[in-house]
């Protein structure tokens, strides 16, 4: 049986760390293009598309993401489809992070004065003019804190994604606590890890959030 | 033929009868105050008159234009129809400048040079002309109302709302804006004022419009309406104004 260096512990760690920020990022992009679709039809008004944003909303917030990862990976061979847990994991990221930042935005959208969307009527600007030259601009800048925040929660649920076997950084750590029965060792490095993936990104929340704020 | 008439328009929000029957004739060049308690839908029929609010029955016709609550149709009526509002709302990202020449831009479709040169003369109008890069936020009160004015007159409107576009002013800030109203008014520019401003009301405008219980309770010349009440509203109303 071969041994393991505190070194080798570290790297094999930092080599699936990659796959942890791989599936991060196509988790947030994924979840970013949904959830602006979501938030257009969220505020759009019109009821049919409202309902089911919420069902949607309401659906995925309302259950472990756990269960979401199941359903996908389990549920879709069932369905006679065959999912690597690769692709069930960024499916079902990009599900639950859809919800989410859906519900943000949303609230971004409707922290903007009702006074400003009737001014803009009365300039007679059209619904696509006012929400592309009004409101989403100043959306953008109150959501940009609590977006990189929740990108914080992204990271951390890819933890979840090492149960259907996908091998990131969690995985990566049980894998060799197997192999050296050191548990302590091992899963503080891969808690420290993750530490230094989220840490930069709340910083960066609140300083965003705080020279946003100034500059309105 | 009158630029804006009101033709018994009422107005329901679910079971409240805000409006009751509002009949109106207003004359191009005309300066008309709309004064009253708060909730006695003064501001309700301001913003029936340019489509912001839909009103239940009746017909409201602005410059030959049917008012209707309708996004082409307010387009179409914000080329006639300006409208100030008390919270100011100007578009705090953009700059003077740009606040002003946005609609322009788009809904008249002018080039951005002629939209700069129409934000310049609607800047010097009220006095503003050195702010035109300035940002909402580094103006006063009164300035941001002003700039408001300005961007309303940059569609070149034939009649402008003001809705009780002085009550969130400090006082010492009120009289630079009724300054610019009372320039408008000289030029011919139409006036529809929701205000508590009974001095300007009286001075400055042709007609006073007592609202009172969604009704039009007492109307005529505006000396004459607010030195003679006929009504013991009107003349309550203006001894806990004035």
């Amino acid at each position: 049986m071969s041994v393991f260096s505190d070194w080798d512990i570290l790297r094999n760690l930092l080599l699936a760390a990659r796959w942890t920020v791989v599936l991060s990022l196509i988790a947030f992009a994924g979840g970013a293009t949904v959830g602006l679709l979501l938030t257009m039809m969220q505020v759009s008004g019109r009821t049919l598309l409202v309902r089911f944003t919420r069902l949607y909303i309401e659906l995925f917030q309302g259950t472990p993401l756990l269960m979401q990862l199941f359903l996908v990976f389990f549920g879709l061979s069932l369905m006679g489809l065959e999912v690597s847990a690769w692709f069930a994991a960024a499916l079902a990221l990009t599900l639950f992070s859809s919800a989410y930042l859906t519900e943000i935005w949303r609230g971004c959208i409707e922290s903007i004065p009702r006074g400003q969307w009737e001014a803009s009527r009365c300039l007679g600007l059209s619904y696509f003019e006012i929400m592309r030259h009004i409101i989403l601009p100043q959306a953008l800048k109150v959501a940009i804190a609590p977006t990189v925040g929740f990108s914080v929660q992204i990271v951390k649920g890819t933890a979840l994604a090492s149960i259907i076997g996908f091998v990131e950084l969690t995985k990566a750590g049980t894998m060799l606590n197997n192999a050296t029965f050191e548990p302590f060792k091992v899963f503080g490095m891969v808690a420290l890890l993750y530490f230094l993936l989220c840490y930069p990104l709340s910083v960066a929340s609140r300083k965003l959030e705080r020279k946003l704020n100034v500059a309105r | 033929m009158s630029l804006v008439s009101i033709n018994n328009v009422h107005k329901y929000y679910g079971s409240n009868h805000v409006l009751k029957g509002i009949n109106l004739e207003i004359g191009a060049g005309e300066v008309v105050s709309i004064i009253g308690r708060s909730g006695s839908g003064k501001s309700t029929l301001l913003r029936c008159i340019n489509g912001l609010e839909a009103y239940s029955e009746g017909g409201v016709v602005v410059d030959q234009m049917e008012v209707v609550y309708d996004d082409r149709q307010i387009r179409k009526l914000s080329k006639s129809v300006g409208m100030v509002f008390q919270s100011f709302n100007l578009f705090p990202h953009l700059t003077v400048g740009q606040n002003i020449m946005l609609a322009p831009k788009l809904v008249r479709k002018l080039p951005e040079s002629e939209a700069k040169v129409i934000a310049q003369e609607v800047l010097a109008k009220v006095g503003l002309a050195e702010k035109i890069d300035s940002y909402p936020a580094e103006l006063s009160g009164g300035q941001q109302q002003r700039v408001a004015i300005a961007r309303s007159l940059a569609m070149n409107p034939k009649v402008l709302l003001c809705d009780e576009i002085t009550s969130a002013l400090d006082p010492e800030l009120v009289g630079e804006v009724l300054k610019v109203l009372e320039d408008l008014a000289a030029e011919g520019m139409t006036l529809i004022l929701v205000t508590h401003e009974m001095n300007f009301a009286r001075d400055v405008g042709d007609r006073v419009i007592f609202m009172h219980q969604g009704l039009v309770w007492e109307e005529g010349d505006s000396k004459t309406v607010l030195a003679n009440p006929q009504t013991p509203e009107l003349s309550k109303f203006i001894n806990a104004v004035l």
